[in-house]
């Protein structure tokens, strides 16, 4: 047994402490916004945020999260209401499939966390998730979106 | 329309599918006659249902996977039904229930971007037969004349005494009017919902992560499989070792598929696919196991000077022209296997019982998925049913219901739990049906005033019918090599006058399947077709759009002329330079400009994309620009880094670390110009792919003097020659 930490309820899981943190979320825990892309750090479709910084989840094992505190997409909207990201994310109708959002989303949000006001430089260089439906121009602007919000 | 019930508690399916997903609609695993008898819920007919609050669901044939096609074909129901579109919702109809009900919501099938082009008719006629039987069920209740009634925004209006009922109360006497014929259709000038860009009716649940995918259904008592078919198409699974893995922890079974893959079934993914990983398979490759990269690119070659070719379009003598031409030109160019790499990897869930069977999935084709379900389980297909599932991700790829089969197959061999398939990425990039090769030797000749005298186009490459839908060629040939080809016609069209000319096709299939991948093969055609116009423009001493202009039929012209004077051609800023393209593909006109810039080191920027589009009726602007913008990133991403290469017969590229997509850094700033005519219906999810590439491609030579002739760029030195 490994207790976690997620979206401020502690979890307790049976899963191969090897196993990566991307899975025990799916598969153990049943957060499933969480997706799974590539595996081996690519895409960013895993993105959670640990203790405040995004990660990709499909390279952490659970024998590496220890006590800290994981977040995931379905953290972010405290009883239904949406965080800013989310809300810009609506306004500016960005996904499309949708797949790739999760982790865009938790990308952003930590990108604003640690710097509000982002250039587009800075966005290059923070969004490195792949969306195969293209939607990084709607990205961009939800980003700044929020920013200003 | 429910066919299993034996093993799955349908309450605790439905309680916990509604639990975690939310947005699944009522229709969902669900006869809709026992929904609505339960809830007062009614079906006012197969397209239109209404809930007492006056909450209307719209049925939804064709598939999501991004391209709003369930937005836009809502707002064209509603747009009729004159219903309040705040209160609209979508639903699925299961293939089952349209095979139940004579194919009542006709096509499933959601590729070569028809959603909206060829089901608008009949949806929008199903709305405004809905509303033409809710507003006689209010008339015959106030025994009035329905003339006389109107009906706006889900509330009917009796003219002479003011009274009014909303849709909600008036549903149910609806439903038992007998449907008029004829009813007649709003014109386009007066819409209201359709024709413009309202948000997407699916987003709120992408953003919280409470969207289920097929990758996250969870089915109670469902076990997950993942699996590896033999890397060579056209080999066999030889044996494996079960004994070996058997015992790792979760793993439940180890079953042979189809035989030419196995799969490891365990209580989860990570367990499935560690027992997977260490599980010793080997392969009967077949011949193809022999083949790498080399051989299919001197089997095509070729072709290319094959006295046997299959002609597609022909005009004048095109060989004579060019023979008499005072001036010649001739150019060689390739493409190659490229994967659709759908961000959702394949997957399906799948539960078998000796009578029945049921699958979930994502799917660009419903029906053709329930019947390789069906074939699967040797059931009949009325005993079976597929639910289709958003999709992350087509392109193409999810035509195809390989997938479906397998699923089906390994649940065959659990009987009475739900299977749920998860192809690894590894596996998605290895196994999929490649967006086809081809090369392509263009000779040309220009008379002494510097006009064309003739064409020849000779392609020589793989079919992708003769890949997947063998029945379908004519005597041989595959007319979808030729697409964007065509002289002229509805569907795909290269656009230009040109007396003398000769397209011809020399088919050679490698071993490697080839298929649908969005765009399809007016990809590769008009990368041949336009990047050798602006060949011809060079050698003729002419501006490429002046070049182009005195060829073009005017439909072609109008969307170019578009695009140019909202890009301003010729007058990039220092250092940026310009190339375009276009083509008529899918029912629609596009036309591109790109703007590009090569650095001294040779490091390409894209700056700046203006595309235009015809696409005759523009049912949700705001969404077509999405397509638009999302094309470039999908054809730029195949045009800079697209290639599978097969080495010992398998492909090399096994994940996106091998096989680069384009990410935000490189993301050009996309400006949309849309500019419909008004008086025919083409798609937009697919032209627009066509010409991102050659704008680029023509660009990339303003900028450097380089032809780029064979893709990906990323295979070559851009700095300046
Ligand atoms: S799944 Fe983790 S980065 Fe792609
Ligand atoms: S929205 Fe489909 S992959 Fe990004």
């Amino acid at each position: 047994m490994v207790a976690i930490s997620i979206n401020g309820k502690i979890y307790q899981t049976n899963a191969d402490p090897r196993t990566p943190l991307l899975w025990v979320l799916r598969d153990d825990i049943g957060l499933t916004g969480t997706k799974y892309g590539c595996g081996v750090a690519q895409c960013g479709s895993c993105t959670v945020h640990i203790d405040g910084v995004a990660n990709r989840s499909c390279q952490v094992p659970l024998n590496s999260v220890g006590r800290r505190k994981v977040t995931t997409v379905e953290g972010l909207a405290e009883g239904g209401t949406l965080t800013k990201v989310q809300q810009a994310w609506l306004d500016n109708d960005v996904p499309q499939c949708g797949y790739c959002q999760s982790g865009m989303i938790m990308a952003a949000a930590a990108l604003l966390k640690s710097t509000p006001k982002p250039t587009d430089e800075e966005i290059d260089a923070a969004m490195t998730n792949i969306c195969r439906c293209g939607t990084y121009q709607q990205v961009r602007a939800a980003i700044h979106d929020a920013a200003k919000g | 329309m429910t066919t299993t019930t034996a093993t799955l508690n349908r309450r605790s399916f439905l309680a916990s599918s509604a639990a975690v997903a939310g947005g699944f609609s009522l229709g969902f695993g669900v006869p809709f006659s026992r929904a609505e008898a339960q809830t007062g819920v009614q079906e006012v007919n197969a397209w239109v249902v209404i809930h007492p609050d006056d909450k209307v669901v719209i049925r939804i044939a064709r598939s999501e996977m991004g391209q709003g096609t369930l937005t836009g074909l809502a707002q064209l129901v509603a747009e009729e039904l004159e219903c309040d579109w705040t209160k609209v919702t979508t639903e699925y109809p299961t293939p089952g229930q349209n095979l139940a009900r004579n194919r009542v919501w006709g096509n499933f099938s959601t590729g070569g971007s028809q959603g909206i082009r060829q089901s608008n008719l009949y949806v929008r006629q199903g709305g405004a037969t809905a509303r033409e039987m809710l507003i006689q069920a209010a008339a015959k209740d106030w025994n009035v004349p329905a003339a006389e009634c109107s009906a706006a925004n889900s509330v009917i209006t009796h003219k002479g005494t003011g009274k009014t009922t909303t849709y909600g109360k008036v549903a149910a006497a609806a439903a038992k009017i007998e449907p008029p014929k004829d009813v007649k259709l709003k014109d386009p000038k007066d819409w209201k919902i359709a024709g413009k860009g309202v948000k997407r009716l699916d987003t709120r649940d992408k953003l919280t992560g409470a969207q289920i995918y097929g990758i996250d259904l969870k089915l109670p008592g469902m076990l997950t499989a993942t699996i590896r078919d033999c890397p060579v198409n056209g080999g066999k699974l030889k044996s494996f070792d079960a004994a070996r893995v058997e015992k790792m922890p979760g793993v439940k079974k180890v079953v042979a598929v189809d035989g030419k893959g196995v799969a490891v079934v365990a209580t989860s993914y990570w367990q499935a696919r560690t027992a997977l990983a260490a599980l010793p398979i080997e392969w009967d490759e077949g011949p193809g196991g022999k083949i790498n990269n080399d051989d299919i690119t001197a089997l095509l070659a070729e072709g290319l000077t094959a006295e046997k070719a299959f002609i597609g379009n022909q005009a004048g003598d095109a060989k004579a022209a060019i023979a008499g031409a005072p001036k010649k030109l001739e150019a060689t160019y390739s493409y190659p296997y490229q994967n659709h790499a759908t961000m959702e990897p394949m997957n399906c869930t799948a539960l078998w019982t000796a009578d029945k069977c049921e699958a979930w999935g994502p799917t660009q084709n419903g029906e053709a998925a329930l019947a390789a379900a069906a074939e699967a389980a040797g059931h009949p297909v009325a005993k079976c049913d597929f639910h289709k599932m958003l999709l992350g991700g087509g392109f193409g790829r999810r035509g195809r219901s390989d997938y479906v089969r397998q699923a089906v197959l390994i649940a065959k061999e659990m009987p009475g739990t739900p299977i749920k398939l998860v192809w690894s990425r590894e596996e998605d990039m290895t196994h999929c049906a490649f967006h086809p090769v081809m090369q392509c030797k263009l000779s040309a000749g220009l008379d002494a005033s510097g006009n064309l005298a003739g064409l020849h186009v000779r392609l020589s490459g793989q079919s992708i019918l003769a890949s997947l839908l063998p029945q379908n060629l004519q005597n041989g040939m595959d007319p979808v090599v030729f697409q964007g080809f065509n002289s002229g016609g509805t569907e795909s069209a290269y656009g230009y006058n040109i007396s003398n000319l000769l397209i011809d096709h020399a088919m050679r299939n490698p071993h490697v399947l080839a298929g649908f991948w969005r765009g399809v093969n007016t990809n590769q055609n008009a990368i041949f077709m336009e990047c050798f116009m602006d060949e011809l423009a060079h050698a003729a001493g002419q501006d490429p759009l002046e070049f182009r202009r005195k060829l073009l039929k005017p439909r072609h012209l109008r969307v170019l002329n578009a695009a140019v004077e909202k890009a301003g051609w010729g007058k990039a800023p220092p250092g940026v330079y310009q190339g375009l393209a276009q083509i008529m593909g899918f029912g629609s006109y596009v036309a591109a400009v790109a703007e590009v810039s090569v650095s001294d080191q040779g490091q390409l920027k894209i700056h700046r994309i203006v595309a235009a589009t015809d696409c005759g009726h523009a049912v949700n602007p705001a969404q077509i620009e999405r397509q638009i913008a999302g094309s470039f990133v999908y054809g730029l991403s195949a045009a800079l880094y697209g290639e599978c290469t097969v080495k010992d017969g398998a492909i090399e590229q096994t994940n996106f670390d091998t096989y680069n997509v384009m990410r935000m850094d490189e993301m050009p700033k996309v400006e949309s110009v849309i500019v419909p005519s008004g008086d025919f219906w083409g798609g937009v999810g697919e032209p627009t792919i066509a010409v991102a590439a050659p704008a680029v491609l023509n660009a990339i030579f303003a900028a450097t003097g380089k032809r780029i002739r064979s893709l990906p760029v990323m295979n070559h030195d851009l700095r300046k020659a």
